[in-house]
């Protein structure tokens, strides 16, 4: 595939460009999705693609096909150089350069990637998978009256980048994830509740946990009412956590910061949180779903500390950011694939735990909510300002017990004032795949308002 | 032919058909797209990330009793077709089956006056230094301004085992703009969009409107309070205030969640959902309206389907599979994001139909409550019900009149009651144009109404 991506740049230098990156893609996927203890679909993909990046002096243009052939290829870069010429011109634009790592990082080195289980389990044993997390979340519980889905999923992907200035690199990844959705009845009421795993193989997931997960998702909520407005301390559950956390993750990237457009510009070195919140973006961790031996550019990855000591401590950058803020890329350049060009964002965000047991959690925050699930985090948060209002469900937590389920309510606040009240942090981490990647405990936040009945 | 030429010829779409159907199955489909689109945008007074995406493929499916068994392909060559469809098939262990002899059927695609490809990238690039320029001037308070571009032209031919054979080419072009207002620590940000089934001419009007109402949006917001907590008559803005009806009733009607038993409209058609005053429609052959095509993506035509009828639960909105499950015919909603996506029920333009009171009026009568003009987006729950919506623009209603705008609000609750405590559906009406994501598939969606008041629901702001 390097092969591939060579000649994409060649193709655009031959077209007129100054500088040019190309990115190609292979994948191959397979879907499960099973309902009623029957497979209802199944899915196999062959996915594969280049993206051509050039720079005309200043000027940055992109393009991308799935045509792969010679002619593809070379009428795809001089596509990319049409639109550069349309771009205004921009000092900073240029390609990426091999950054150095640290020799603390280079001893790191870049996980494992691959699981051989994506290709040594047939489509009948993951089908068999998906219908054993059905099945699991209809024993977990007796109130579980269905599952709306369960679902699924893996891929093997082949990535690579070569530029004009010396990338040139490839690397294979797998991955692997399953998720059901259980609908749980009782009291006049429905339920519904979400349980999931990934892992970078079949190998490591566990159909009957995240069944489980599910079913005591949905069936404690069962009966479910609306809790009084008031303002209080509440506990977010490591899925709630993690949507929060990717938000802060995207507003640490440069890109947000240098245009004004980040509750965090204007904040380095400054208090941004409390001391028990510590968060780091890591490249490299070795279980994390985003790890790679490079960036979306091809720039080495890392780990970056953002958070520590209640203050901030970097932000995040991509080659462009980095010389607009006379800096280093960070390794941050991410990329959904080859239809999208680079953009700043986090990778792997981990949260560092804490020594509270989830039971002293609870106990630590006394009265208050725990929360199981938010809604509406794409309209409901202002990415800019960082003040948020979402829909959430959970648990009323009483003298330190989880009691009565709690639904159709909001909590509001803004994101400093949050990592500013974050009284405590879980002990147990854990992998949360929405929106960026995210290793988190629960957190105890001092005050959120609650927005009930 | 006038709906495109056919992307693969009725040769290749039999042999597709027949290696799909070689072990057995009850019905196979062949979709295949080519899409070309074009982007860019303007930041900082910059034209930047000018980007051009092209692409062709095709999915292949094959239905044997429940389950659906589907691959897909990047690129369009007669080999990797039929590999796909030996793929598709490769689960079967039945007798072959003999696909019908293709009928070519002609669908009506939407005009286009001005195809966006043969405009010159440099006019677009004009346009958005035009609607930069307008944003901006709109307030001195204005501190970031955004504004985006983007055309994409999608052809499709579809050919299934019953014989279909036929094909649509859409093109949709949309713009949008952000406006981010400061004032102090005070941070607000505005955003509005402009889009179509239709080509460059849906700009010819005064697209830099669309600049001035983000920057407006933005600007009124630095004047805002908290949004009060609690229960309260809340008034919905019109147009995109349709995203409230599309979340709240629309995906609860789509067939797979009804038939699943996830939707709480389940066992209700027939039945009073709402007051008599409300009447709601989903019409995917809206002339150039976003949510607009020729045919779905099975190759059944659009049609305007009744959903409400003053109050009543009249119909679901149904793809082929689940049509085939209630034994009724498809109401032309399987769509999907693309070649790479099976086809589910989705809405097009979802509509609640206009009322006959003033949107003055309606205001007039409440004593205190909350103005929800605009939304950022919501989404909802369908097996439960429950909802959330962000309100991008909210004031508080007082004695009757619109007063204080509010920031931070969020309206949750319940479709069903809500939709029941709507009380008041104006007469003013305006369409506005959306993304809506569902099992990981984003589809252009057009929510629509005037006015409407809800008598009671949950306002979620930060004041207690």
């Amino acid at each position: 595939l390097i092969e591939v991506a060579r000649r994409g740049v060649e193709a655009a230098l031959g077209a007129g460009a100054s500088d040019a990156e190309a990115y190609a893609a292979e994948d191959r996927g397979r879907e499960v999705r099973a309902h009623a203890g029957e497979v209802e679909s199944l899915t196999a993909a062959t996915k594969r693609g280049i993206g051509i990046r050039v720079w005309v002096g200043t000027r940055a243009g992109y393009a991308y096909d799935t045509d792969l052939s010679e002619a593809g290829i070379a009428a795809l870069g001089a596509r990319a150089v049409e639109l550069a010429r349309v771009a205004d011109e921009d000092e900073f634009a240029g390609p990426p350069v091999p950054v150095r790592l640290s020799p603390e990082m280079r001893g790191k080195g870049a996980p494992e990637l691959s699981d051989a289980s994506v290709a040594a389990w047939s489509t009948a044993d993951v089908a068999e998978l998906t219908l054993a997390v059905e099945r699991g979340t209809l024993a977990a519980d007796e109130r579980v009256v269905a599952v709306e889905q369960a679902v699924y999923a893996d891929s093997a992907e082949t990535v690579a980048i070569a530029s004009s200035t010396g990338i040139d690199g490839e690397y294979e990844r797998s991955s692997a994830h399953a998720y059901v959705q259980a609908l749980a009845e009782g009291e006049g009421s429905r339920e519904t509740g979400f349980g999931f795993g990934l892992g970078r193989g079949p190998d490591s997931l566990d159909p009957v946990a995240i069944g489980a997960e599910g079913a005591e998702r949905a069936a404690s909520m069962v009966g479910a009412g609306k809790p009084a407005s008031r303002s209080c301390s509440v506990v977010l559950d490591p899925t709630v956590a993690a949507s929060f956390v990717a938000i802060i993750g995207r507003g640490l990237a440069a890109s947000t910061v240098q245009r004004g457009r980040s509750p965090f510009a204007g904040r380095l070195g400054k208090g941004v949180a409390a001391d028990a919140f510590v968060l780091h973006d890591d490249g490299l961790d070795p279980a994390g779903p985003s790890s790679a031996p490079f960036d979306g550019e091809g720039v080495a990855c890392r780990r970056t500390t953002l958070i520590e000591g209640g203050s901030l401590d970097a932000y995040l950058y991509d080659t462009y950011t980095a010389r607009r803020d006379e800096t280093d890329s960070t390794g941050s350049a991410g990329r959904s694939g080859y239809r999208s060009q680079p953009s700043v964002g986090p990778s792997n965000l981990v949260v560092a735990t804490g020594a509270l047991s989830f039971d002293e959690l609870l106990g630590e925050a006394g009265d208050g909510v725990f929360i199981t699930d938010v809604a509406g985090l794409h309209s409901g948060v202002n990415p800019v300002s960082g003040a948020f209002s979402v829909g959430a469900s959970g648990r009323a937590i009483r003298g330190g017990e989880l009691v009565e389920p709690l639904r159709e309510f909001t909590i509001a606040s803004d994101l400093l004032s949050m990592l500013g009240a974050v009284r405590a942090c879980g002990a147990e981490p854990r992998w949360v795949p929405f929106g960026a990647p995210v290793s988190t405990p629960p957190l105890l936040i001092a005050e959120m308002t609650v927005a009930g009945s | 032919v006038s709906d495109g030429d056919r992307l693969i010829d009725t040769d290749v779409a039999g042999r597709v058909l027949t290696r799909a159907l070689a072990h057995g199955g009850d019905f196979a489909e062949v979709f295949a797209e080519r899409s070309d689109g074009l982007t860019m945008a303007i930041d900082e007074s910059r034209v930047e990330s000018v980007q051009a995406g092209g692409g062709e493929g095709a999915g292949v499916r094959v239905v044997s009793g429940g389950t659906t068994y589907f691959a897909h392909v990047d690129g369009l060559d007669p080999t990797d077709l039929e590999r796909a469809a030996s793929e598709a098939a490769v689960a079967l262990r039945s007798k072959r089956i003999a696909p019908r002899q293709l009928e070519s059927v002609l669908s009506a695609p939407h005009p286009i006056e001005q195809p966006p490809g043969q405009v010159p990238a440099e006019r677009k690039a004009d346009l958005l230094r035009a609607l930069d320029e307008r944003g901006r001037t709109t307030g001195s308070e204005i501190a970031q301004f955004t504004s985006s571009y983007a055309e994409v032209r999608r052809q499709v031919t579809v050919a299934n085992s019953e014989g279909l054979f036929t094909g649509d080419d859409r093109t949709r072009v949309r713009i949008g703009a952000q406006a981010v207002a400061r004032r102090g620590d005070a941070v607000e940000t505005g955003a509005e969009t402009l889009g179509g089934h239709r080509g460059f001419e849906l700009l010819e009007g005064d697209p830099g409107e669309i600049a001035e109402s983000a920057a407006r949006k933005a600007l009124v917001l630095l004047d805002a309070g908290p949004a009060p907590a609690g229960s309260t008559t809340v008034v919905v803005g019109g147009g995109f205030g349709g995203v409230l009806f599309h979340e709240m009733t629309g995906h609860g009607l789509e067939a797979d969640h009804v038939q699943k038993g996830a939707s709480v409209y389940a066992d209700r058609l027939g039945e009073q959902v709402a007051e008599p005053l409300l009447t709601a429609y989903d019409d995917g052959n809206m002339p150039g309206e976003w949510g607009s095509d020729a045919i779905d993506d099975e190759g059944t035509p659009t049609q305007q389907t009744m959903l409400i009828e003053e109050g009543r639960l009249t119909s679901f909105l149904y793809d082929r599979l689940t049509a085939k499950r209630d034994s009724v015919p498809s109401t032309g909603n399987g769509r999907r994001e693309s070649f790479r996506h099976l086809p589910v029920p989705r809405m097009t333009n979802t509509y609640i139909a206009p009322g006959d009171v003033a949107p003055e009026a309606m205001i007039a009568d409440v004593e205190r409550g909350f103005y929800a003009a605009s939304f950022g987006g919501g989404q909802v729950d369908p097996a439960t019900g429950d909802f959330v919506f962000g309100v991008s623009e909210g004031y508080l209603i007082e004695a009757g009149k619109v007063t204080r705008p509010c920031r931070g609000a969020t309206l949750v609750g319940n479709c069903l009651d809500a939709l029941a405590a709507i009380d008041v559906v104006g007469d003013d009406f305006e369409m506005k144009t959306g993304v809506c994501g569902k099992a990981g598939q984003k589809v252009p969606v057009g929510t629509g109404q005037g006015h409407v008041r809800i008598r009671a629901l949950t306002v979620g702001g930060t004041e207690v």
